[in-house]
Formats: structure tokens, sequence, C-alpha cells
């Protein structure tokens, strides 16, 4: 049999030049699967919506979060009551100022104190953990003690007596949030760059003679994102918890300025009243903030889990 | 005979072994991974060096590159004292030699293309390289091995653990390095991949003139690829001697029970396969005199007082027994 030579020729060219094949990569297959659990989507949704409405809700706005209604106020639990027609969708606190302008701006508050404390806590806690696990010895020792040593001190107690001692600001609860998150992320990014640094590749390119740095940069934390990731979802809801918290206690943000944790506080204080709506709106988005983090981290966690793979 | 490219005289490897939960105090034991082997490869030779796990074959070729402290012994490489110089050095020897590891998929980074798995040796040691060229270098490795060109921007995931040693491999070459240190390469792949594998080595290393070192746990796979064989027992060469002479004429006990247990496609075959007995000693506390008295059917009293040291003519067939054949 006589094969055509030139055809032969041919298709090696055509095969030599066909269009470069792209690659799925692993966040491509995590996100496909991760859009396949309803649960996390439906997070992903509720989550959206509550960003949204701490971004365009203001523009509904008919009264102000500092203004007070004098024509309600002393009757918030005769005419407070949400209604269309004077404004106050959710109705008006015991003060008689707007609950819904007072929502957003709690809402956008929560939310800041929870995205900033996990940003802090992704950066410090990735590289602090990464150099940790990944020179070990001496240095990991170190590192590692210093970060139990911060542990084992009762933030919350510390931070209290921050907020007594130099008076209640919010920049002062996020630089004390954004203190202790990191300590925990630093402990699993190092555990997790224990493992890696010791699987071939690394061996491959430190044998090449890449430099340190750039195998932390380039072969160590691309690994670690996943886990990173899931765990920075699921200290977002950590972040406005502890900020709730303290602000229930009536330490965190100072007045006009609210948050989720402030509003809860006076709507639980004048429940017995019959201002239901006071302590329900807000409990409302808080839960479903939570919720909605919760089950994004879960979808994460599925998504990325190396098992599937 | 030409300058070797790399000469190892009495290398040693020693950890240091702690119990788990010892005091600080406490002395550390020192576990001998690998007691003074010496070796020559010369340009375009492949050495295989063989042994059961733990007898520090892979400790012996990291320690060579540096990538393992030696505890004592001289390498020199190209005719530069490896062990003794400065970082900047060690960088530069770094572009002449690479290395091929055993699990194909766990020594690739999930996270990046094979384009830029091939190119991380080329851009590391010239960053500066354009990009245009060092998109044709990946193109030209990956043909080499076997790879179609146009897979550059796929992951290593999606390929089968054969291509993905290819992609190690390419990634060896992409340096053009003159030495290559093979580390099980194929003890982790199927065995009609493993000659695949192994015949893809053989040519790339006429057509580039490499020096390899080939690393394996059983005889069968160093055969086809070695000129010289080395065997290692407990951190000590046992046997080394050119590959056809050894498989003929196997001096070493050790070696003789290595070779006995190859399967041959005989069906005539009269000789029992003679099986090791026992384990490997642990290294923390080796026997006495020759490291391999415990499991050797010809041991004596001598053994266990004098160590052999290996002997005979060098490049010839050397080994360190009391009582070869
Ligand atoms: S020296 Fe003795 S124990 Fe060691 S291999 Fe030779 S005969 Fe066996």
């Amino acid at each position: 049999m006589v094969i055509d030579q030139t055809k032969m020729a041919d298709l090696a060219d055509n095969l030599a030049q066909m269009d470069e094949v792209k690659g799925r990569s692993l966040w491509q297959d995590a996100r496909q699967r991760f859009f396949h659990n309803k649960a996390a989507v439906g997070g992903l949704i509720c989550l959206t919506l509550v960003v949204l409405f701490a971004i365009i809700g203001p523009y509904f706005a008919v009264w102000s979060n500092e203004e007070i209604d004098w024509a309600i106020i002393g009757n918030a639990a005769t005419m407070g009551a949400p209604s269309i027609a004077n404004g106050h969708y959710f109705g008006v606190d015991d003060l008689g100022r707007d609950l819904y302008s007072r929502v957003i701006q709690g809402t956008q508050i929560s939310l800041m104190v929870g995205i900033v404390g996990a940003s802090i806590s992704v950066v410090v806690g990735t590289l602090y953990g990464a150099t940790a696990g990944y020179f070990g010895g001496r240095l990991d020792g170190a590192m590692m003690r210093t970060v139990d040593i911060l542990m084992s001190i009762p933030y919350m107690f510390v931070l209290i007596l921050l907020l007594v001692i130099f008076g209640r600001s919010i920049s002062l609860l996020f630089i004390g949030i954004g203190l202790i998150s990191w300590l925990d992320m630093s402990r699993i990014v190092r555990g997790q760059t224990l493992t890696i640094k010791n699987k071939e590749f690394v061996e491959a390119a430190l044998a090449t003679g890449v430099s340190s740095f750039t195998i932390i940069r380039r072969h160590i934390i691309p690994n670690l994102l996943g886990v990173v990731a899931v765990y920075a979802t699921l200290l977002v809801p950590l972040m406005i918890l502890t900020e709730s918290f303290i602000s229930f206690l009536g330490l965190g943000v100072q007045e006009p300025n609210t948050s989720w944790g402030a509003l809860i506080s006076e709507g639980a204080g004048t429940m017995q009243y019959g201002t239901i709506w006071q302590l329900g709106f807000p409990l409302f988005f808080f839960v479903v903030t939570l919720f909605s983090f919760f089950f994004i981290g879960d979808g994460l966690r599925d998504a990325l889990d190396p098992k599937d793979r | 005979m030409s300058e070797p490219i790399l000469d190892v005289k009495n290398l040693k490897v020693h950890f240091d072994i702690r119990p788990s939960g010892a005091m600080p105090w406490t002395k550390s034991r020192k576990l001998k991974a690998v007691d003074g082997v010496d070796f020559k490869l010369f340009p375009g030779e492949t050495l295989g060096i063989v042994g059961e796990s733990g007898c520090g074959k892979s400790t012996l070729a990291r320690a060579v590159i540096r990538m393992i402290p030696a505890a004592d012994g001289t390498v020199v490489m190209f005719g530069r004292d490896v062990l003794g110089m400065g970082k900047r050095e060690l960088q530069d020897v770094r572009k002449s030699f690479q290395m091929i590891f055993q699990d194909p998929l766990a020594s690739l980074n999930p996270r990046m293309t094979i384009g830029e798995i091939i190119a991380e040796p080329l851009l590391t040691h010239f960053p500066k390289t354009p990009k245009a060229e060092a998109q044709a270098r990946v193109r030209e490795m990956m043909e080499k091995v076997g790879l179609l060109p146009n897979l550059v921007n796929r992951y290593p995931h999606e390929f089968s653990g054969g291509q993905c040693q290819r992609i190690g491999i390419a990634r060896a070459l992409v340096l053009r390095p003159k030495l290559i240190i093979c580390d099980e390469p194929v003890s982790a792949l199927d065995v009609s991949i493993q000659a695949q594998v192994v015949n893809l080595l053989k040519d790339l290393q006429a057509e580039m003139g490499l020096s390899l070192i080939f690393i394996a746990h059983d005889l069968s796979v160093v055969k086809h690829i070695s000129d010289r064989v080395m065997v290692l027992y407990l951190g000590r060469a046992a046997e080394v001697a050119p590959a056809a002479e050894i498989y003929a004429n196997p001096r070493h006990p050790y070696t003789q029970a290595l070779i006995s247990a190859v399967p041959i496609p005989d069906p005539h075959r009269t000789q029992e396969p003679e099986l090791l007995a026992g384990d490997l000693p642990s290294p923390l506390d080796p026997p006495s005199g020759c490291v391999f008295r415990t499991r050797c059917r010809k041991a004596q009293a001598h053994c266990a007082e004098v160590r052999p040291e290996l002997e005979g003519p060098e490049e010839g067939h050397q080994v360190a027994c009391h009582y070869p054949d």
C-alpha cells in the first residue's frame, strides 16, 4: 500500500497547527462543582441580595438613619409599625428613627467588619503560616509559639478593656478584630504548607534552584488557596458574630452609627413592649447572612476537596 | 578514558534521629543512610543504582546534587567541587543537571499549566528569556518527548501517568543539561509504559549526549538502559560492574540473590530462585563487619569482624565481599 506522502505531511502540519487546547484548571473544575451545589448557590444568591440591599437600599430611603420622626416618637409601639405610607418600611426604633435606614447602616458596618477581619486574616495568616511551615526548624518553632501565646490571651477581655479605656471607636474595633483573626488561619496554613512542602513538585523546584520566596509564591500558596478560601468564608460570619457580641454589650460602634449587634440588642430590650419588628428585621438580616456564609463555605469545601479529584 | 563528569568519593550522609518525645538533652542517634560510597560517571554513560527501598539510593542521589547535606566525602561535578561551593556557583552548576522523580503526577504542580511547568527551569536560570523563545523551547521539548505541543495550556491532572512522566522529562531537558538523575522514574508506572519511558530516555540520551543516573529498586528495569550498575545495600556499595558483566557473572551474594529473583521467561529454568531471608536490618544499628551478613548464605565468622571494602579494577568489576564467587 502506498501512503500518500503529501497527505501525511499535511496531516502532521494540521496537527501541529491545531489550536492550542485550553486546559481546565482545578479552579474551573471546582467552580463547576460549586454551582451544582444547590445550598451553596442559594447562599450565594441570598448573600448577593443582602449586599445589594446594603448598596442600593439607601436610594429608596425616605428618612435618614439619624433623623427622628417627631410625629411618632414616644408612640413607637402603636404608630411605629412598618408601613409603606409614612416611609418607615421597617417601622421605627424606640427613639423614632427610621429602622429601614438603620438596618442598612448596620448591614454596611457588619459586612465591613466581617470582610476586613477576614481579609486581614487571609493576608497575614497565609504569609505567616506559609513562611513558618516552609522554613521549619527554629523559625517555625518561634513563630508558632508566638501564635500560641497570642492565642492564650483572652482577647475578648483585652478588646473590651481597650474599648473601655480608649473609648468606643470603630477603628479600634477593626484593629482588635484584625489582630486576633489571623491566628487560627496561620495555624491551618502552616499545617497545609507542611504537607505541600514534601510534595515532589516542590522538590523539583528546589533541585532546579528556584528561590525560596518564589517556591512559596508559585508552588505553595496557590495550592493552599482552596483551604484558605473555605476558611475565610467561615471566618466572615465569625467576625460578624464577634462584632455583634461586642456591640450587644454596648461597646461596639458609636451612635448614630449602628451594626446588627447593636440593633438586635436594642430590639431585644424593647421586645416586651410589642415592638417585635425592632428585633425582627435586624435579626432576619443577621441570620440570613450568617447562614449564607456557612452554606457558601460548605459548598466551597466540597468543591475544592482534593479527595474528589 | 575521558574525564568523568561526576566523581563521588567516600560520600556519607547521616541523619540525626531523635526518638519522639525525647528530652532536649538526650543524645540523638546517627542514622547512616549513605556510608561511604564512591562512583564515577563518564560523559554519555548511564549508571544504574539498584537496591531495596531504604538502602539509601535516593538519599545518595540527593546528596550528590546537594539537596541533602553530606556528612563527609567529595563530589566533583564537571571538575567543580559541588559540596564546597558557594550558593552562586551552585546555582550555576544547577543549569547542567536535572532530576526526574518517582511519582509523575506529584512532581507536577497541579495549579500550573504544562507550559508553565516545562518553562520553569528555563525562566529560573534565564529570567530574561523572551516569551516567544521560551514558548518555542517548550514546544520543542514537548515534541521531543512525544507530546503534542498544542497541549501546553492543559493541566497535569488531565494527563495519564506515563504522559506526566514525559512532562517531567521535558522539564528536565529544557535547559539541555548534561546530567540527569532519574529517581525511580518508572516505578510508579504500568509495565507497558515503563518500557516506553525507558526507551524514550535511551533515545534522548543518544540524541542529546546525556549522562544518566538511573535509580531503580530491581535489576530488571536498569538492565536495558545502564552501561554500569551499582548495587547498594544499607548505604554501602555491594558490587559495581559493567551491566552485561553483572548480569552474566554476579559475584556478590546479594547481587546473586537479586538476579535470581528477576523473573526469566524460561520454562526450562532449573535453578530455583534463591530468596533473601529476613528483612533489611535497621540502618540505625547496622550489623558489624559486612552489613549483609545477617542475610548472607555464605556468611562466616570473619564477615562479622572485618568490613569488606570494594575491591577490583576501577572501571571494571568491583565487589565488596570476603568470599565472592
Ligand atoms: S563478606 Fe561475608 S557476609 Fe558479606 S557478603 Fe561476603 S560472604 Fe556474605
